[in-house]
């Protein structure tokens, strides 16, 4: 009922009228959002569309109907009918049951209530009734249902806070303004029903940092930016109310315009074997054509003479006849893609998922999480993964800043490590001894800390560390919240500050409370209000910020903290000492990764200070060139400092990053960070989880204009190229659609920012990005948005032919998600988002390495293995049938008999090559582990592809030459022992499928099982025996008696399986056929061992791997760079000194 | 990392779980930690066979040497069988069945006879099969091979009346059924061979060849069996039906044997299981050896007397009489023995140069250090 309408202006082609009600000509996007594909209805005609729009399927179909036609029917239609149906049903069923678990999904989210003004009161409405034009109404903690303007809020200056973890990863809080115009309505229903705005702006887009827009009000217009939009997936923090006005909902918003397409992930396999069935088409194709070639000689030959026997049927002439024997050779040679291959895949993917979801080792027992495989479908490409993209927030680190170390004039007090006496590190585990603040009833019991001398110094009364932890205390922009006595809360801006103003709260010095002109502190227990005079706010540009206060005793002092480099060129001279020794323990801070700051103070004058604050004030109020009046007042009151000392906060990286990074490296896998934090904080976990290193030598392109893009990408390229050999630059010269791998001598590493990236994502130099970023061992991307990161990824996957994987944690990594070939999801941080829209999710980082080393390699050997054997089998079977078209007209007589085909796929050989591709294992997982370059024939797609499959096809050929001539051979004018007929076509029939049947489970049995659980050896032995059984009973009395048709084969078992000389022929087919892929394996292990024989031989003279001996993290000492790192934003210093903040409650 | 408490080198020391959340598995919050199985956890107890010198070396050895052994035997017990073999098809203009085979047609009332004159260098022991041989006869084309009704050959009385439509188009003949139905069993081999020792001073003596025993035993007594109830009378039994086009007499006389009759009539058995291949023999007649002293065919002439009424020479088909003795292997073929020979040879060869290379090369798989 409220409404919208819609102008063509020439800037802005988009057009939000607010509460308008009788306007409603033009339709907008509904806030319903839908991500399923079927309904009720739709659902059985659409997906046996999609089903048969799949090749495979397509193909059987046709087969089945072709099978219907009683001239060409070689075999009967049931042979194709059955498993058709099967996967039909179980592709249908999966499918089903996935779109219910997203119609769920979409109504869960559709069914958040959020409160909505209509006709001047506010109503619990759904999220999927939300229009285009509505005045909804959020609190604290609520989701943005909808792309909103911000019209009014309950906090000062209509700021809001707002989290935008799910858009792009950040967690510290954002503030969002209000135009003065619509802020002035507040909570008032009547202004805000009245309201008439009419706000135009950009279409939908899906640039989640800019927006442009014009908002009229009563005819004047008012500029819309960034600042005053919230957006779909943003939380409300620390805000009672706020008002805003829906401009985009649904699939406009631009968390869902940065979302993506869901499109079908299909993996490499898949492809291939793709283009391997279109080429066994081809080969079927021809041999068909060779057979209805010869089928047409035959009958001009010998079937035109044969009539008298063997008539033509009516109406048949030679080519008819040619043009069916074509079809009959179709139906009959078609097993070499028997519908049983797609079937069996799936449910070795499934199988394989499940062994992922049971994984021990992948169960988190904090968050009680197991891994989950949420596609079964992707399984193998696990084992081939050659780039994995990685989210910074939440995925590497916990997102959790632990104040670990700091310098307090000169002495370096350290939390996160210990030396023991003999000045070993030792490591830090849950049980040791941690300081005890039980003293300080202020302290915040989650607080750790494990160095007992600075409490000591603390509580001797030091006064260096008293400034220092006073500087803490005071120099910040921190908001504290008391609602119970003693029971403080601080609300940071960025979760550094909350580590250090905690650090400072347990260390006695307690921020209590602040008013915009005085910060109270418990100093030890003493209450000591400062004056407030002014804050000397942080931006990016300046990297410090200052606080100016004066004591009760009147004295003044400024109090500076910041990125070293920046507070070391404003010191005193006579902190020169201290500074040396300051930087050494920064460095040495900084080799550990962590984020550092300087810490500085200065006492004032009071002379000097009362003219600077005149001169404050004045330029505060100016009208004109106010940024720069001010810095250059911060320039000239912070200098001299005396330096106090330097903290060091940890950006807590998961638990086992380091090793799994390094683990993945030897694997050959390469990592590259893509975040939305800034470079800093990137660059600071890079080294702290030791993708970076400090004797890398590190690329940074932080350019805004696309030359300057380019040319420092040249520029390191050029640095890059110098070390290849000649040769190797060559190649490059070629302008192919792949970039080849490079190597360069040197490690190298590239930092990249979002607005870089902007550019260099261009097509004139994405080729240019990709082969410098490919050359760089560690690429880390800092600020990109969503969208980028799924670019990078699209990016690598177009042009480097490589599995990607991304794994990441929030709603800003859903994109690069999707976009990548294999998605995982980190669950459990920060919600669901990403986990839903992944493949495979688990809890911790670490996991990542079990699954790609243990489970993507077993499932990438197993599937290879699976298929290799898979047309193996086929082929060799169905080839008979090629050979005995010779011998037989070209007639499509089948070699077999009519059961033998039915059940040879669907039960004779289908149970034990299932086993082997779900429990077949190289080696273990432990030596998997210890040597993680058996990962790399995976990424190299050694084990399944065009060669392979050809050499597979070429054994196969022999093993079916052998099946066919040694029987025929052999009985050529044989006779049984008593004389009486052996020759026959059953009794040839029965020992050629016996002889199959023996190859193919020895071939699988002796050769291409590694590892012979109960299992296997059951269904391998249960199979042959399921053979004879099901031979003997098919080929009795009884079953002859009931369906005399269907079972012509009476006797023949017992008749010729007693014959020696049957025995001796199948013995010999057997053996011809295994014993030269035996010889040629041996071969192959003694000549050119790979490195799965090694490891194996390995394992098998030593059982387990030695455990690898615990390596302490070598301690790095950082000399070239500042660790400098604080993800604080401008604007704060202007919010805790502003008279509004502080309302009375 | 400093303060990291990861201990799980390999993934193998389990995080300690002794926390809330792993205790909470004991009480009645479930909790989901997978199962500590050893087939979920892929730790099933597993052989894990490797191919080595010490494996495969002796099996090539053990192959090569038990296969010469036995490819000897079997070549030898083949040699050792008597086999003889007359082309009575009479292509040439000397054959004494040329004028049979071309005037052949197959309406002729009166059959047409000829003998065939034959010495065999050896005397033959024991039984004797007497064999017919067709070449390039395609038994195992696809549409012959289905042309039949194994419901009717099993005595079922509608199928004998109404033969399934497999047998088109020898299903009916003037409107009547035809029994035995399809194409294989009109087109049964129906010439009659018989077989005439030549003494030395110029007597023929007719050599008695037996009729029966020459089917499979499933097929005599299961798969065929003539309609009605046991010992009617088979002409009242099949009246309404009329023989195949190609056939002389009616199904129901075949033979005066009662228990050779009918569709269990053994030639017709035999003829019906169909070759695999196209050129085929079948058994025709068995020559009981008679006395321990004689052999069962001495050295000497013989004359085949051949009622010639089966044209081949449309196809260029062949036909053959072969008399053969048995071992236990069956007839007389050398391939097995020459292949097992050859085959055992070839792996004892491969067996030492795989010895050769293992020595030479072999020690690179073991000593090799796997690089890093």
């Amino acid at each position: 009922n409220l409404l919208i309408g819609k102008m063509k202006l020439p800037q802005f082609s988009f057009t939000v009228y607010a509460n308008y009600t009788d306007k409603n000509l033009f339709e907008y996007k509904k806030n319903a959002i839908k991500t399923s594909k079927y309904n009720l209805f739709s659902f059985l005609p659409l997906n046996l569309f999609e089903q048969f729009s799949r090749l495979a399927n397509a193909y059987f179909l046709f087969l089945l109907i072709l099978q219907l036609i009683p001239q060409i029917s070689a075999v009967p239609w049931f042979t194709t009918a059955v498993p058709l149906l099967i996967v039909l049903s179980v592709s249908g069923v999966k499918d089903a049951n996935d779109d219910i678990n997203r119609h769920k999904q979409d109504k869960q989210v559709n069914n958040r209530k959020v409160k909505v003004l209509i006709h001047g009161e506010l109503r619990e409405e759904r999220w999927m009734n939300i229009q285009v034009g509505d005045i909804i109404k959020l609190e604290s903690n609520q989701f943005v249902p909808a792309d909103l303007l911000l019209l009014s809020s309950s906090e000062p200056l209509n700021l809001i806070y707002v989290e935008t973890a799910e858009l792009d990863g950040e967690t510290n809080l954002k503030v969002k303004q209000a135009l003065t115009v619509t802020g002035e309505m507040g909570d008032n229903m009547d202004d805000l029903s009245a309201f008439r705005g009419e706000l135009r702006c950009e279409p939908p887009n899906n640039r989640l940092d800019k927006f442009k827009g014009t908002l009229t009000v009563d005819g004047q217009q008012h500029g819309v930016d960034n600042d005053k939009i919230l957006l779909r997936g943003c939380t409300v923090r620390n805000t009672e109310w706020c008002f805003g006005l829906v401009i985009f909902a649904g699939s406009d918003t631009k968390l869902m315009q940065n979302s993506g397409r869901t499109t079908f992930k299909r993996t490499r396999i898949d492809q291939l074997m793709n283009i391997l069935v279109l080429c066994i088409f081809g080969f079927l194709a021809t041999i068909c054509a060779i057979m209805t070639v010869g089928h047409a000689v035959w009958e001009v030959n010998e079937g035109s003479a044969f009539t008298a026997f063997l008539p033509r049927q009516s109406g048949v002439d030679i080519p008819l006849s040619s043009f069916y024997a074509f079809w009959s050779y179709v139906i009959v040679l078609n097993t070499v893609v028997p519908i049983s291959l797609y079937v069996s895949v799936e449910m070795i993917r499934l199988g394989n998922s499940f062994f992922i979801d049971w994984d021990r080792k992948m169960y988190y027992p904090k968050k009680d999480t197991p891994a989950q495989a949420r596609t079964t479908t992707l399984n193998e490409e696990l084992g081939q993964i050659k780039y994995i993209f990685s989210d910074k927030t939440g995925t590497l680190t916990q997102n959790i800043m632990t104040f670990n170390k700091c310098s307090i004039n000169g002495r370096n007090y350290v939390s996160g490590e210990l030396c023991d006496f003999s000045g070993q590190r030792i490591e830090i585990t849950e049980n040791t001894e941690r300081v005890d603040f039980s003293w300080n009833q202020l302290a915040d019991p989650k607080f750790v800390f494990h160095d007992y001398s600075l409490l000591k110094t603390m509580k001797e009364g030091n006064l260096e560390a008293q400034a220092f932890f006073r500087l803490l205390a005071l120099c910040h922009t921190v908001m504290p919240e008391e609602n119970l006595p003693g029971e403080l809360n601080y609300q940071a801006q960025s979760p550094d500050e909350d580590a250090l103003v905690t650090a400072a709260r347990n260390f006695g010095f307690v921020f209590r409370s602040r008013t915009p002109e005085s910060i109270t502190v418990m100093e030890m227990g003493r209450k000591v209000t400062y004056e407030l005079l002014a804050v000397l706010d942080f931006n990016n540009v300046r990297k410090r910020m200052s606080v100016i206060v004066r004591d009760p005793e009147g004295r003044m002092t400024l109090y500076c903290k910041g990125a070293d480099t920046i507070i070391y060129e404003r010191l005193h001279p006579s902190c020169s000492k201290l500074k040396d020794i300051t930087t050494t323990h920064l460095n040495e801070y900084a080799g550990d990764g962590l984020r550092t700051l300087a810490l500085a103070y200065k006492d004032l004058e009071k002379s000097y200070m009362e003219r600077w604050l005149e001169r404050h004030h004045e330029a505060s109020t100016a009208i004109e060139g106010r940024e720069d009046k001010l810095d250059v007042l911060y320039e000239d009151i912070e200098t001299d400092l005396m330096l106090l000392g330097a903290t060091a906060v940890e950006d807590k990286l998961q638990d086992g990053v380091p090793h799994t990074i390094e683990q993945l490296a030897k694997a050959d896998i390469k990592i590259w960070v893509l975040t939305g934090d800034k470079q800093e904080t990137a660059e600071n976990i890079g080294y702290s989880c030791n993708m970076l290193r400090e004797e890398m030598e590190i690329f940074v392109v932080t350019a805004n204009t696309a030359n300057e893009v380019k040319e420092e990408l040249q520029v390191a390229e050029e640095r890059l190229l110098a070390t290849m050999k000649a040769n190797a630059k060559e190649l490059y010269q070629h302008k192919t659609q792949t970039v080849p791998d490079e190597t360069v001598n040197g490690e190298y590493g590239l930092i990249i920012n979002g607005h870089s990236l902007a550019y260099a994502l261009q097509e004139d130099l994405e080729l240019e990005l990709l082969r410098t970023a490919c050359m760089c061992k560690t690429v880390i991307c800092c600020r990109v948005t969503p969208l980028q990161k799924a670019m990078v990824v699209e990016l690598v996957k177009k042009y480097k032919q490589a599995i990607t994987l991304a794994i990441g944690d929030g709603a800003n990594d859903v994109s690069m998600i999707k976009a990548a070939h294999i998605g995982v999801g980190i669950s459990g941080q920060e919600g669901m988002q990403a986990v839903l829209s992944s493949d495979f999710s688990f809890a911790q980082f670490r996991y990542l390495q079990r699954l790609l080393l243990v489970h993507g390699r077993w499932s990438y050997i197993r599937m290879c293995k699976f298929l290799q054997y898979f047309f193996y089998k086929n082929f060799s079977y169905t080839l008979v049938h090629f050979w005995y078209g010779f011998f037989c007209g070209f007639s499509a007589q089948t070699v077999y008999d009519d059961w033998f085909i039915t059940m040879y796929n669907m039960v004779y050989t289908a149970t034990s090559v299932l086993a082997l591709g779900l429990f077949d294992q190289d080696v273990n997982d432990r030596w998997s582990f210890r040597y993680p370059q058996l990962y790399s024939p995976g990424q190299l797609n050694t084990f399944f592809s065009k060669k392979t499959f050809v050499r597979c096809v070429m054994v196969s050929t022999y093993t079916s030459l052998v099946l066919f001539f040694i029987p025929w051979a052999a009985m050529q004018d044989s006779v049984r022992g008593d004389g009486k007929d052996v020759a026959d076509y059953q009794s040839f029939a029965l020992s050629t499928q016996t002889s199959l049947m023996i190859v193919v489970s020895a071939q699988q049995m002796f050769l291409d099982t590694f590892y012979w659980t109960a299992i296997n050896q059951f269904f391998l032995w249960g199979s042959i025996a399921a053979y004879l059984a099901i031979t003997f009973t098919f080929f009795s009395n009884g079953l002859f008696f009931v369906f005399t048709s269907s079972f012509p084969f009476i006797g023949t078992a017992r008749n010729s399986l007693k014959q020696p000389n049957v025995w001796l022929t199948m013995f010999l087919t057997c053996l011809l056929c295994v014993l030269p892929t035996v010889a040629f394996r041996f071969l192959h292990m003694q000549l050119r061992p790979t490195i799965t024989d090694k490891v194996r031989y390995k394992a098998r003279e030593e059982g387990q791997p030695a455990p690898a001996p615990y390596r302490p993290p070598p301690r790095r000492v950082s000399t070239r760079r500042s660790s400098y790192a604080f993800s604080h934003s401008q604007g704060y210093g202007d919010l805790v000194t502003s008279r509004k903040f502080l309302r009375l409650k | 990392m400093m303060a990291s408490s990861y201990k799980d080198e390999d993934g193998h020391i389990t995080v300690s779980g002794s926390g809330a959340a792993a205790g909470g598995g004991g009480g009645s919050l479930r909790s989901k930690k997978p199962e500590n199985t050893a087939f979920k956890q892929q730790r099933l107890p597993a052989w894990q066979p490797i191919l080595t010198a010490g494996t495969v070396l002796p099996a090539f050895f053990i192959i090569g040497l038990m296969f010469i052994p036995i490819g000897i035997g079997l070549y030898v017990t083949s040699n050792n069988i008597k086999e003889f073999e007359v082309d009575y098809t009479g292509v040439e203009m000397s054959s004494p069945c040329f004028t049979c085979s071309q005037n052949f047609s197959w309406n002729s009332t009166k059959p047409c006879t000829c003998s065939v004159p034959f010495h065999l260098d050896q005397p033959y022991e024991s039984n004797v099969f007497m064999y017919y041989g067709l070449s390039n006869f395609y038994q195992n084309h696809r549409r012959y091979v289905k042309s039949r009704d194994d419901s009717q050959l099993n005595g079922n009385e509608e199928s004998l009346r109404k033969p399934s439509k497999e047998c088109e188009p020898y299903a009916k003949h003037n409107n009547k059924p035809i029994a035995p139905c399809g194409a294989i069993a009109n087109s049964m081999f129906n010439d009659s061979l018989e077989l005439i020792y030549i003494d030395p001073n110029g007597t023929k003596v007719q050599i008695p060849l037996t009729a029966t025993g020459i089917a499979w035993w499933t097929d005599k007594h299961v798969k065929f069996r003539n309609p009605g109830a046991e010992n009617t009378n088979l002409t009242v039994v099949f009246q309404g039906t009329t023989r195949p086009v190609n056939w002389r007499r009616p199904v129901f006389q075949l033979d005066s044997d009662p228990d050779n009759n009918g569709f269990i009539n053994e030639d017709f058995i035999v003829w019906m299981r169909t070759a695999a291949l196209p050129t085929f023999r079948k058994l025709y007649r068995i020559i009981q050896r008679r006395s321990n002293v004689h052999p069962t065919l001495p050295r000497g002439n013989y004359s085949l007397e051949v009622v010639y009424n089966y044209p081949v020479r449309s196809f260029e088909g062949r036909k053959r009489m072969i008399l053969s003795t048995i071992s236990w292997m069956g007839g007389k073929n050398p391939f097995l023995g020459i292949a097992y020979v050859s085959v055992g040879s070839v792996c004892f060869l491969l067996g030492v140069l795989l010895l050769i290379i293992h020595h030479k090369y072999g020690n690179r798989n073991n000593a090799a250090e796997i690089s890093h």
